[in-house]
């Protein structure tokens, strides 16, 4: 088998299998760090797939940002200490039904689907071009977006300053 | 055992990919239905978002979409870490307000 099968299977084991962990796990923390592994995996299966630029994207911006935030928000919202992590588990029958009724039915689809793969040359990096396509084609959603990053971070800050004002008003 | 080793089904191609996207959303539909912490919730969809941005660079690679597709999956990225702060804001505000985040017991809306 060459490198890359190898590489491959390796990388779809470690992220389905935290993915796995991640959903069944009690402790929300234990979800948290499963959940660092998965993104790692997904990053690696970006590589496997010629998109260096976007697996470094994904490292700097779910590992490195999203997971923090969310680890700061098991701290901030944990009732007590770490036994209170534990989060329930409802709908546990139904949730379970059209979880694996998607799944199904969409690998039969993807199974089925008779795909016409058109074989690319093999990139070395995608930097440049994706650089040229931001400046180029795609700069009106590249301003957008840029618009729309500052008004989640004021949203951000005014919500949460908010709450700390009230905190102070009330103590 | 050797020439089930050497086959071609086993060569990592679009659907392989394709199918552990479609894994990875189920699970993240999992989360999103059956856990009841807010945050759990948030997880599963990341995960799903994340099953959605595989889809789309598997495509990129290996069909016509090219570059396209990862330009596509970059702004998903964004946009997704927009989404994160400004949901975790909500839900430090719902605590603070709720003093819990368990989403049964939010129910003030509930007629």
């Amino acid at each position: 088998m060459e490198l890359t099968t190898i590489l491959f299977y390796l990388f779809a084991l470690v992220t389905l299998g935290s993915a796995v962990i991640m959903v069944f796990s009690k402790n929300i923390v234990h979800s948290a760090f499963a959940l660092m592994f998965t993104l790692m995996g997904v990053a690696a299966l970006y590589v496997l797939l010629y998109a260096d630029f976007l697996a470094a994207t994904q490292l700097l911006v779910y590992v490195g940002g999203i997971l923090i935030l969310i680890l700061f928000g098991v701290m901030l919202t944990s009732q007590g200490y770490t036994l209170n992590f534990r989060t329930i588990t409802v709908n546990l029958v139904p949730a379970s039904l059209i979880s694996v009724a998607a799944a199904v039915l969409l690998i039969f689809a993807f199974l089925s689907t008779d795909w016409t793969i058109s074989e690319v040359a093999e990139r070395t990096d995608t930097v440049y071009d994706l650089g040229m396509l931001l400046m180029g084609d795609y700069i009106l959603p590249f301003i957008a977006v840029g618009v729309l990053l500052l008004i989640a971070i004021i949203g951000a800050i005014l919500m949460s300053t908010r709450l700390s004002a009230e905190n102070n008003g009330a103590s | 055992m050797e020439i089930l080793m050497n086959s071609a089904i086993l060569e990592p191609g679009l659907t392989h990919f394709l199918v552990v996207s479609a894994l990875l959303f189920s699970l993240g539909i999992m989360a999103v239905l059956s856990r009841r912490n807010v945050i759990m919730v948030l997880m599963g969809v990341e995960l799903i978002l994340n099953s959605a941005n595989i889809n789309l660079i598997a495509f990129s690679r290996f069909t016509e979409l090219s570059l396209d597709g990862q330009m596509i999956g970059l702004f998903v990225i964004i946009i997704a870490a927009a989404e994160a702060a400004v949901a975790l804001a909500i839900v430090l505000n719902v605590y603070n307000r709720f003093k819990t985040i368990n989403l049964d017991e939010i129910n003030l809306l509930k007629g």
